[in-house]
Order: C-alpha cells, then structure tokens, then sequence
C-alpha cells in the first residue's frame, strides 16, 4: 500500500509495547482500543495485529493487490475509487483501488485495518510507533507522503459489519471516571469538589502523550517531589493548576503531584476529542472501576458481527 | 512502605520520601522478587527515586489480592540483609573543551576550577536510581553538592547524544539527540541505549556507574564523535 497522503497523523499501532518501561520506553499503542479491536475483527485478524491510527484525517493511499480492509473509530466520510464506502465494514478491495479519507466529524482517531494486519517488523516486542522515541513502525516515524505500507497475503474472509448500536457515540456527555490515588491527600476537599464538579476544556495542547484541560485551577499542597512511574491515565496538575491527562506516549516517569488515574475505558473516549469539547470528571472507587470494566468486557463479549456476504 | 493507587489495574509502592540507598535495595529486592511474575499477572514495573510502580492485569489480580502480595513480599524482603550492589560500570568521559559547553560556567558559579569539577565529578560512585525521560535516559545519583547546579533557564534544543550532563545532584549521559536543560560536562563513547542490542542498554536501575576521565585520542579511537 502506497501512501500518497498521511493527513495529519498517520501512525502504525499495534496494542503497544508492553513490559518495557525499565528501559524508559513508553507503551504506544491505539488511544482508542476499542475501535482498534473492532478493526481488526472486522477483518478476521487476531488481537494484536498492526494497523494504522489516523488522528483527524485527510489521508489517502492506493493498494498494490487485493486485499479485505475495515476503518472503525471517529465519523468520517471514507471513499474508494471515489464512491462513498462505509465506516465499521469489511470493504473488499482490488489492487489499484485507491482509498481516500477526508476529516473526521465526531471524534478524531480513526483505525484502518487489513486482513492479516500489516507485517511490520516489531521493535521490542511491539509494532506501535512512539515518534518522541524513534520507535517502531516503518523506521520510528509517522507514515509519509511515499511510505509503502507492506500487506499480508490476502487470504478472503467473509465480509463483515458491526451493528450501529455498538458503535460508540462520541458526543456521549458521560463524565470522565478517575479512581483517586497518588497524592490525591494533596489536595484539599475545595479543590477536589471543585475539580470533580467543574466542567474542563480540551486545550490546544492534545496529543498522544496527553491531554491538558483549562478550567478550575486545582494545587497540591507539594511543591517538590521525587520523579515516580506514571501509569496510563493519571492526571497531573503542574503548578499552574490545570489538569494533564497522561496518555499512551506519555513519559514513563514523572515529578509532578497527580489526583489518580482516569479509567481506560474513559481515556479512549477522552482520546476522541478534540480541540475546545468540554468535559468533566466523576471520581469512582476501585471496586466500581473493576466493576465497570468487568461489564464493559461481558457486553463486548456479546458484539455480534453481521455478515454482509 | 506505604502503598498507593496509581490506577485501576496500578498500585505504587512508596520507600521513602528521600533518595537514599536502602530505599534503592528495597526496590531492587521488589523487582527481582516480582520479575517472575511479569507477563503473568503483572504487566509492568516502574522503578524510580524511592517508588515502585506495579502495574498489574485487573483480570487475574484483583486490588485487595494484589495489595497482599506487594505487603507480604516486602515484608518477606525486609527481613534479608542481602542489599544486592549492583553491576558497578565504568564510563569514560571526555571533558576537553569542545565537548563540555557547559563546564566553564559551571565551575565559575561553584567557586572551583574546571579541573576540581572534573575531579569531583568522577570521584565518586553513583546509582543508577531511574531510567526515563527517553529510552536508555539513566538518572544517576547523587552529585556532590559542590558541583549540583540547576537546569539551564533556556533548554538545548539538541543535546548531542553521548553528553554527560548535571542537574541539581543528578547526572546522566544523553542517549540520544533530544532537546534538554541540564549542563552539559563532557561526552561519553559508549552508546548507552541501542536498539539493535540486547541488552539495549549497559546498565539497569540499581546499578553503580563510576565515570573515567579520557584523552580526546581515546575518545575518538572509541568511536567518539566531536
């Protein structure tokens, strides 16, 4: 597969490297795992194969044989040889065709899967590029104008379709669930009811390291302490006071005081938004978290793909 | 030891709230005893200053089973007297003038000549207490407080890789070109993180590095670039 467009972000992922944060190496991996898995479900793939993360859009490439391709995640308009194709599909394609798609509408990270996954030569143990790290992918960057994707051989699966009603919906107003630990006793009970009851912004400053908020200016009490490992999801507050919600490029250490961790089903929603969308918190014990994540897991479990053959 | 929530599926486990080497040992005892583990219920461990990041799969462990298997395992632990050194590993450094931009300001601020700060630099053992920032990036600890200077008000926007570098009591050797504020003293040779290797990296968390000072010709003839 030819890139003749990356658009604004075009990264290959597979689920992340996982087991390498002693040599400072961060996890990588899809910022919405869920429309991931989907992708690569739809086209018969196992759990981890690699496939490419689009953040916004506006990429294109042409396909140099045949090959079963799905694209999940935020709503976007995707064509092939310039007829509309749709989102959450198998969609069939001949070598020559050429995919186009433009920019997303709701949510901003869109998977592009294909059948067999891309076969990329993992680097510690993982295909997922961490651009800061110079790491995995083609040669540790973003895809390019010219980089060719290689593809498995195509071996025909059956054609697939996820039901809208498993589909997520981006403009979901849920708030963002975030078990409290760290240095949460930091903080006084004015700043945490303030911080759990105030709506934040996305800011400009939104990228796969993390996601800083404006809103409520919220302290810790320490000004200065050791650097200590930083887990997925874990908000930050630097001594400006506005939150960063810690993602997957996210540095493995760090020296500023954190309320706790946002639960990752809520980081992958948080990860679909953009620029200006407003969001909240609501803090939750770890019982409800592993709660909520045991339910999540039963309801996937029960997705059904329609054959569309 | 105190622990902590980091997460849904993450605990941290506080030592101490100072550097220091017993809090070091501890962690490195935690990680030896928890290393059978990774990729079997423990998905990753981050070590740091005086902290230990356990992050752990929430459908084999639940909180309360997994708080019990960090307590008791420390517990278990505090009672050997076997601290476990560490490799201890030279590196040599090249502080001539072309490699140490950095150098002659600092030695100017802490009242001593270049000499002095190259002396107390590589007069002393240190540990390697975290490993961050970027790959193969070791925070080596703790610089003499003659010599401890803080970051440089405007951050490098390309720190040659090699560089040997102070900030406040931490020293390092950047692994690769990054952007960086920390005062540049000298270059090393050896490649401290390597992907094409394995081990990617010449020393782990808990190791001892002392560094050596070398010639320009010794540098160059191990592969030093200028």
């Amino acid at each position: 597969m030819i890139i003749s467009n990356p658009g604004v972000l075009a990264l290959v992922q597979d689920m992340g490297r996982i087991g390498q944060h002693r040599i400072g190496l961060t996890v990588g991996g899809p910022m919405d795992p869920f429309s991931f898995h989907w992708a690569n479900r739809l086209c018969s793939n196992s759990e981890n194969s690699t496939a490419i993360e689009l953040s916004i859009g506006g990429f294109s490439a042409e396909f140099t044989q045949d090959t079963q391709i799905a694209l999940t995640g935020a709503v976007v308009d995707i064509k092939v040889n310039g007829q509309a194709a749709p989102m959450w599909h198998t969609l069939t394609i001949k070598a020559g065709d050429v995919l186009k798609v433009g920019f997303a509408s709701e949510g901003c990270r869109i998977y592009l899967a294909v059948q067999g996954g891309f076969p990329v030569a993992p680097q510690f143990g993982s295909t997922a590029t961490v651009v800061r790290e110079a790491i995995g992918g083609l040669d540790g960057h973003a895809l390019t104008k010219g980089s060719v994707m290689p593809l498995s051989p195509w071996q025909p699966q059956p054609n697939l379709m996820m039901p809208e009603m498993y589909r997520p919906y981006f403009l979901n107003p849920k708030p963002l669930r975030v078990v409290l630990g760290y240095q949460e006793a930091s903080f006084s009970a004015v700043d945490k009811a303030n911080f759990f009851s105030s709506d934040y912004t996305v800011s400009e400053r939104m990228d796969r390291m993390g996601y800083r908020l404006t809103g409520y200016e919220c302290r810790s009490s320490i000004s200065n302490m050791l650097s200590e490992g930083i887990s997925h999801g874990a908000i930050q507050l630097p001594p400006d006071g506005q939150p960063i919600v810690l993602l997957n490029d996210r540095q493995t250490i760090g020296g500023y005081p954190k309320m706790g961790s946002m639960i990752a089903r809520d980081t992958a929603r948080l990860a679909q938004m953009t620029q200006g969308k407003t969001v909240s918190f609501e803090a939750v014990t770890i019982e409800q978290a592993h709660a909520i994540n045991l339910l999540s897991r039963h309801h996937e479990s029960k997705i059904q793909l329609k054959s569309t053959d | 030891m105190k622990i902590e929530i980091a997460g849904e599926n993450a605990l941290i486990l506080y030592f101490s709230d100072q550097v220091n080497d017993e809090s070091s040992a501890q962690i490195q005892a935690m990680i030896q005893a928890l290393d059978a583990k990774v990729g079997n219920g423990i998905i990753d461990l981050v070590p740091s200053y005086a902290s230990l990041l356990v992050i752990y799969d929430d459908d084999i462990y639940e909180y309360y089973a997994m708080c019990q298997l960090l307590t008791d395992m420390a517990k278990q632990l505090g009672n050997q007297d076997d601290q476990g050194e560490g490799k201890l590993i030279t590196l040599p450094v090249y502080y001539g003038e072309e490699a140490a931009p950095d150098l002659e300001e600092l030695a100017q601020k802490a009242g001593l000549t270049t000499d002095q700060v190259i002396d107390i630099h590589q007069g002393q053992i240190y540990r390697a207490y975290a490993i961050g920032f970027a790959p193969g990036f070791a925070f080596l600890g703790q610089v003499d407080e003659r010599i401890a200077m803080p970051r440089k008000s405007t951050p490098r926007k390309a720190v040659p890789k090699g560089a040997v570098a102070i900030a406040d009591r931490q020293t390092a050797v950047y692994p690769s070109v990054s952007p960086g504020g920390w005062n540049l003293i000298g270059l090393c040779p050896v490649l401290m993180f390597d992907p094409d290797k394995t081990p990617s990296m010449p020393l782990e968390t808990g190791d001892r590095v002392q560094f050596q000072a070398i010639s320009k010709e010794e540098f160059l003839a191990m592969g030093g670039q200028l």
